[in-house]
């Protein structure tokens, strides 16, 4: 059962960083076009996430149930050391949630629109840049458990080059997600081509980002390297990544739009499988040396079994009706209607 | 303000923020599910547009719930790590849970807010009942966790370890039922009241008259007849509190002194330091009635606790007469309603029994308030009742005030727009629902 509370975890992060992650794009898009273009952007997206928004971060909860309850001490670590960056994602997600939800419902279009959008898209930056934040101070050994002062203990636990760096680099994947999604959404030849300029600016950036992800990790001393070309699983994964680069790069103009979201996709899971396969089962490396590992810090055996079950059952309600959402959202209206109704 | 303060007003805080959303999450999509069920048997329209104008507003509501409980169950490891390290595996199966309850929530929400005209329309109703029975189940599984904290079970505690854990155990502790079903009754009662009184506002107002009247009615009665059960429910609690929480029910009572046939104590002003309340209405034998079914029974008083172990007696004891009189007033007025449905119908077209619903507007919500803050000030100073201190939980980081700071002013901005917005929701009626064309 330990075995498949840990798959679902690294599931749950996955999703979230690939659903969650377009979500948050849409409004990094939002941010980084130009005036003109935004209300119809805007509209756009609204089509594409408004629907599944709310189940999109339910990964995240699922996420932070599956450490407090099967693997408390990680929980509770990265809770007290990186207290200031989770608080300030939570703002973030706040501000975000709310946002998004106000800017829609208000029955009255006003000036109130302005300062909606105005959250809207900035908290849709920060709060992937604090999850990458997040993401890279639990890898960069500077979490200090014997840290004696203020600075050491809740600052440089997670202000440090690298970790910035994959903040900047969850942001830009968001908003490459969120392009190469809403690309399958158009059917406006024009509006179109913005969104696959969007995918392709997007994606130079990813690529510019990861590189000063490893520039960052040769100055703060983290092996990055060698995670990556250290193994062959590192290799390979990277190759593949890569060609799916290059295969992506080539359907831009097709109309392919599912198997470009296929590829997009497909990178990101080589990403996450590169930075955690190396160092499995520790998942938070701490300044001493030491690790917390999934395999040791498990809570208890009969509440692991518990969560096993709880979450194998779950996913028998979840993952049809989710599946379901996202198909019936995908068509026009009136295809669905007849499909129903028959 | 030192930095355990701070956490505590920050958690306080937070939940008091929280529980206003998640029984508006839980409660509407009953509501809707009415209207919507009316306009479906019926073909009248009106019906449709209460339940478009209701999800327009509920929509507004669950984002708040949603974002708030994230941030929830952050915090129980921000504020309390200590806690969460030891309590996570014990308590977590409610949690697991109730991620699949929210999950199928979140899901055919999606499906119910953005499918008129998509789906069949059996199954779009489908998908909002759905939506409130998967709120209602979550509500009644977190509560499980809190019922947890009050009456800790499921695992032994020897020499500081916490050992043989069996969540399952832990998850049907001794408080859940009583509190899951005080709970349960609680939101329907505030979200019906709540609800009802903003649209008994409007008739007043003579806007939109039969818009109103019809939502008003579905409210109205949801709201009343949960009213009425909710004190029964409230002393099968308060007997359970007896039996297994003394120290809080002492402190709920301001009882200070342990003896046979005690009398409640209505009001008054609790004197800690000469260990008597003043200026109270004592009704002799009631309290041991209440707590123990019999009016000879002994009850215990804060002097069998040890002062390290005594709950703050004031704000508990304030508390507590607060929902209980919230409680015996919104019955009454629940008890006017069924006179009038049933035997003087003229009562209907009365101004004062809709003036009664517009004062009682924002009754329930006070009185859930106040009920939460009588099981939690009431649980002090445990964290897990007999089994680890509040003050032992907290985190070491310093400078929480500042984080309650920042909370507290997302908090009250929020606040004031989810006010604004819905000012604006029920101004627009009138243009959006109640007009013929329109629909
Ligand atoms: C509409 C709201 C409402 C109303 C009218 C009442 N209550 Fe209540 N009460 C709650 C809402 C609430 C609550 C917020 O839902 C609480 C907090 C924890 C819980 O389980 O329910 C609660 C807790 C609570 C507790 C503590 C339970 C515990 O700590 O385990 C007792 C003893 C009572 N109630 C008793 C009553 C009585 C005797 C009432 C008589 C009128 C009453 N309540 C009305
Ligand atoms: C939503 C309704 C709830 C409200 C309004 C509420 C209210 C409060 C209040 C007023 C306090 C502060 C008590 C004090 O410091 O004197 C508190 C503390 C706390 N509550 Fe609740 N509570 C609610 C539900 C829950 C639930 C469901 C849980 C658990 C899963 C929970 C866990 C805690 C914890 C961990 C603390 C801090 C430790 C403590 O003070 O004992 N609460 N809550
Ligand atoms: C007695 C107290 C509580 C009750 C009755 C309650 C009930 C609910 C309900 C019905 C919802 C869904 C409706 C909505 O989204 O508005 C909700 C949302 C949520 N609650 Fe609470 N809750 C309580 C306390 C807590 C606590 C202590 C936590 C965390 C530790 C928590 C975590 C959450 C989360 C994460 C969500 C969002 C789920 C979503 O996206 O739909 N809740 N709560």
């Amino acid at each position: 059962m330990l075995y498949v509370v840990m798959i679902f975890l690294w599931t749950a992060i996955l999703l979230y960083l690939l659903l969650g992650g377009a979500d948050f794009g849409a409004g990094i898009i939002e941010l980084f076009t130009s005036d003109p273009n935004k209300s119809k952007i805007r509209k756009t997206m609204y089509r594409a996430i408004g629907p599944v928004w709310e189940a999109n971060h339910m990964w995240l909860i699922i996420t932070i149930v599956i450490l407090f309850v099967g693997f408390p001490s990680i929980y509770t670590t990265m809770s007290v050391y990186i207290h200031i960056p989770l608080v300030l994602m939570l703002l973030g997600i706040i501000a975000r949630g709310t946002a998004f939800t106000f800017r829609h419902y208000d029955a009255v279009k006003d000036e109130m629109q302005q300062v909606y959008n105005k959250i809207f898209v900035y908290s849709s930056f920060i709060t992937p840049f604090f999850l990458g934040i997040i993401a890279g101070s639990t890898v960069a050994r500077r979490i200090d458990t014997e840290a004696t002062n203020f600075l050491d203990a809740y600052i440089f636990s997670w202000f440090h080059w690298f970790s910035i760096a994959v903040g900047l680099f969850t942001v830009a994947i968001c908003g490459f997600l969120a392009a190469v999604f809403i690309i399958g959404q158009i059917e406006d030849r024009q509006e179109r081509e913005r969104f696959v300029r969007k995918a392709k600016t997007f994606n130079i950036a990813a690529v510019f980002c990861g590189g000063l992800v490893f520039m960052a990790s040769l100055y703060e001393k983290i092996p990055l390297l060698d995670w990556v070309f250290g193994n062959p699983v590192g290799i390979t994964t990277f190759g593949l990544a890569t060609i799916s680069v290059i295969f992506l790069w080539r359907l831009w103009d097709t109309d392919k739009t599912n198997l470009m979201r296929l590829l997009a996709g497909f990178q990101i899971t080589m990403i996450l499988l590169i930075t955690t396969w190396k160092h499995y089962p520790n998942i938070i490396l701490l300044k001493n040396g030491n690790s917390l590992s999934l395999l040791e810090e498990q809570g208890n055996a009969k509440t692991i079994d518990a969560l096993g079950w709880a979450l194998l059952l779950g996913s028998l309600f979840i993952l049809p009706a989710l599946i379901c959402l996202i198909y019936s959202f995908q068509k026009p209206k009136e295809k669905v209607k007849r499909q129903f109704e028959n | 303000m030192n930095d355990f303060i701070a956490a505590r007003s920050q958690m306080a805080l937070s939940l008091g923020f929280h529980i206003i959303f998640s029984c508006i999450g839980m409660v509407m999509p009953f509501f809707m599910a009415v209207s919507h069920y009316l306009y479906l048997k019926t073909n009248d329209v009106s019906y449709k547009n209460i339940t478009k104008a209701w999800s327009k507003g509920v929509a507004i509501f669950f984002a708040v719930g949603a974002v708030s409980g994230t941030v929830l169950s952050f915090e129980l490891g921000l504020l309390w790590p200590k806690f969460m390290e030891h309590a996570g595996p014990i308590f977590g199966m409610p949690f697991s849970l109730e991620g699949t309850a929210f999950f199928i929530e979140a899901i055919a929400l999606g499906f119910f807010l953005y499918g008129w005209d998509r789906f069949n329309k059996w199954f779009h109703w489908f998908t909002g009942v759905v939506v409130g029975v998967s709120g209602l189940l979550s509500g009644i599984l977190v509560v499980a966790a809190n019922a947890w904290m009050n009456t800790p079970a499921g695992f032994d505690y020897v020499d500081g370890k916490y050992i043989n854990i069996d969540p399952i155990a832990a998850m049907f502790n001794d408080a859940w039922f009583s509190q899951a079903l005080h709970m349960s009754i609680a939101a329907f009662a505030a979200t019906g009241f709540a609800v009802a009184g903003v649209h008994a506002f409007m008739i007043l107002r003579k806007q939109n008259i039969s818009f109103h009247t019809r939502s008003f009615k579905i409210a109205a009665i949801f709201g009343t007849i949960a009213a009425v059960l909710q004190p029964l429910s409230g002393d099968i609690s308060a007997k359970f509190v007896g039996k297994s929480q003394p120290a809080k029910l002492a402190a709920m009572e301001a009882h200070f002194h342990t003896e046979k046939s005690a009398s409640l104590i209505i009001g008054g002003i609790p004197d800690v330091k000469n260990q008597k309340v003043d200026y109270a209405i004592k009704i002799p034998g009631a309290l041991s009635f209440m707590a123990k079914g019999d009016f000879n029974a002994e009850v215990t008083g804060l002097d069998q606790i040890p002062k390290e172990n005594q709950p703050p007696i004031a704000i508990t004891h304030y508390s507590f007469q607060i929902m209980v009189a919230l409680g015996i007033i919104m019955m009454g007025i629940a008890f006017s309603y069924f006179i009038a449905l049933i035997k003087k119908k003229s009562w209907l077209q009365k101004k004062w029994l809709l003036k009664l619903f517009v004062f009682a507007t924002p009754l329930g919500f006070i009185a859930v308030e106040a009920g939460w803050i009588v099981t939690e000030v009431g649980r002090q100073p445990w964290i897990i009742n007999g089994i680890m201190r509040t003050k032992d939980a907290v985190t070491p980081m310093p400078g929480i005030q500042y984080s309650f700071y920042l909370f507290s002013a997302v908090y009250i901005s929020l606040s004031i727009i989810v006010i604004f917005m819905l000012y604006r929701q029920i101004k627009m009626v009138s243009q959006l629902y109640d007009n013929p064309e329109n629909s």
